[in-house]
């Protein structure tokens, strides 16, 4: 008789769980949706950004003086910047960003200061030992360009003094609703060369060639830096909702099993109570 | 006259797009009109008003500084947050240049001049922009 109630619990416990992964399934794909239109309203900026760049380092005496943020230097200390959810409960996402940094980090020969956003990437490196450079967290769902300009200004601020002589960004890239990949990307110094489609108009600066560079340039790596985290906000959105499809459907494959399990249990407790009572009347007779 | 095409974009989101007659824009050495087939120029603007005439209507759009590419028929405003007249919170704006004032009189250890000038100058736009705006509504 307790295998019974046990069953009902189960079942019961499992059902409410299900209530919350469908629940948390919902409000992801809304998320994701929001975070997906966000990131397409910022993309007219990020081409028009990114074309303008690429004409100016196309200019033949852009090589002249080379603004503090294209320039190279050997790589004596890197940077990484490490942007993660803060929030779990997205498969494996979490833990793929930070195994990508991890051993981005161990590949090094020399030495990485970490920058993170998101409490789960905080947590991982606090987890091994290792210092951060700077924290950021709680970002929220759909930050503004402003928020995120602390992080872009840390980055700008460490190259230009020198602290730091090259800057990776590590994020969780888009690919679909079903895959999100952690990537991988250089952001510091800007590499106009990587930039694609060069259109080469003769436009006339005003102030100058240089001013418009040195003002755009900055522009570029804060743009960079909210793409990239808008990017993750879907990702981690998309991730969640997935992984709380299959939390859904796995209970209520569990919820059918276990009541086929209750209902036979049920009957044979019943057939057990008839025989009972009619092996007693048999007795009497 | 074959209209120019303005697209006003942020980082965030785009602002403004269509087809417009005349642009006069605040450049950073100054106001720049610009009419259809005017040579390509990349200049840098600073916080002000971005005037837009369409036809016999005429408005304005307060900007914080930014970029503008000019090419004969496109016209594209890279800038740092835009806001079309309908959109400023007045009482906002006027809390910001108070503020704004207010640290400028104080003048504490440390202050960021430059910066707090540029929050001064950008809400007084906005002010101005709103402004302009309840005028003409006045009017009709």
């Amino acid at each position: 008789m307790a295998n019974i109630r046990l069953i009902r619990h189960r079942i019961r416990s499992i059902q409410s769980t299900a209530k919350i992964t469908r629940a948390m399934e919902m409000v992801a794909t809304s998320k994701m949706r929001q975070a997906q239109q966000r990131g397409l309203a910022g993309r007219p900026y990020a081409e028009k950004i990114t074309q303008v760049l690429a004409d100016l380092a196309a200019l033949p005496d852009a090589g002249r003086v080379l603004h503090p943020l294209l320039q190279r230097r050997p790589a004596a200390k890197v940077c990484i910047v490490h942007i993660t959810p803060d929030r779990g409960l997205c498969g494996g996402l979490n833990a793929s960003l930070n195994r990508k940094t991890a051993s981005f980090i161990l590949e090094q020969s020399v030495p990485v200061t970490i920058i993170t956003v998101g409490r789960k990437g905080v947590d991982f490196m606090r987890r091994h030992g290792r210092d951060v450079r700077a924290e950021f967290a709680q970002l929220g769902d759909h930050p503004a360009l402003l928020d995120t300009l602390p992080i872009s200004r840390i980055i700008i601020d460490d190259y230009t003094s020198g602290v730091v002589d090259l800057v990776y960004l590590v994020y969780a890239r888009f690919i679909s609703t079903m895959t999100q990949r952690p990537a991988l990307w250089q952001i510091l110094p800007v590499e106009p060369a990587a930039i694609p489609g060069v259109q080469n108009v003769d436009y006339i600066y005003e102030p100058g060639a240089e001013v418009v560079l040195s003002g755009l340039l900055p522009r570029f790596v804060e743009m960079q830096v909210y793409h990239a985290i808008l990017e993750s906000i879907a990702s981690e959105q998309s991730a969640r909702m997935v992984a709380m499809r299959s939390a859904t459907d796995n209970a209520s494959e569990l919820i059918d099993d276990l009541t086929l399990v209750y209902n036979k249990a049920r009957q044979e407790s019943i057939t057990r109570e008839i025989l009972d009572i009619s092996g007693g009347a048999e007795a009497l007779v | 006259m074959s209209p120019i095409r303005l697209d006003i974009v942020t980082a965030e989101r785009l602002v403004f797009s269509d087809d417009v007659d005349v642009i006069v824009a605040p450049g950073i050495e100054g106001e720049l009109g610009i009419l259809p087939y005017h040579a390509p120029l990349m200049t840098i603007l600073r916080a002000g008003e971005l005037r837009v005439r369409r036809g016999e209507e005429e408005f304005s759009l307060a900007i914080s500084g930014g970029f503008l590419e000019v090419r004969s028929d496109r016209v594209i405003a890279l800038v740092d947050a835009a806001e079309r007249a309908e959109e400023i919170d007045i009482t906002r704006a006027e809390a910001a240049k108070r503020r704004a004032e207010e640290v400028l009189s104080q003048h504490p250890p440390g202050m960021d001049t430059a910066r707090v000038e540029a929050a001064l100058r950008r809400s007084l736009v906005r002010l101005k922009v709103a402004e302009k705006r309840r005028k003409r509504r006045r009017k009709i």
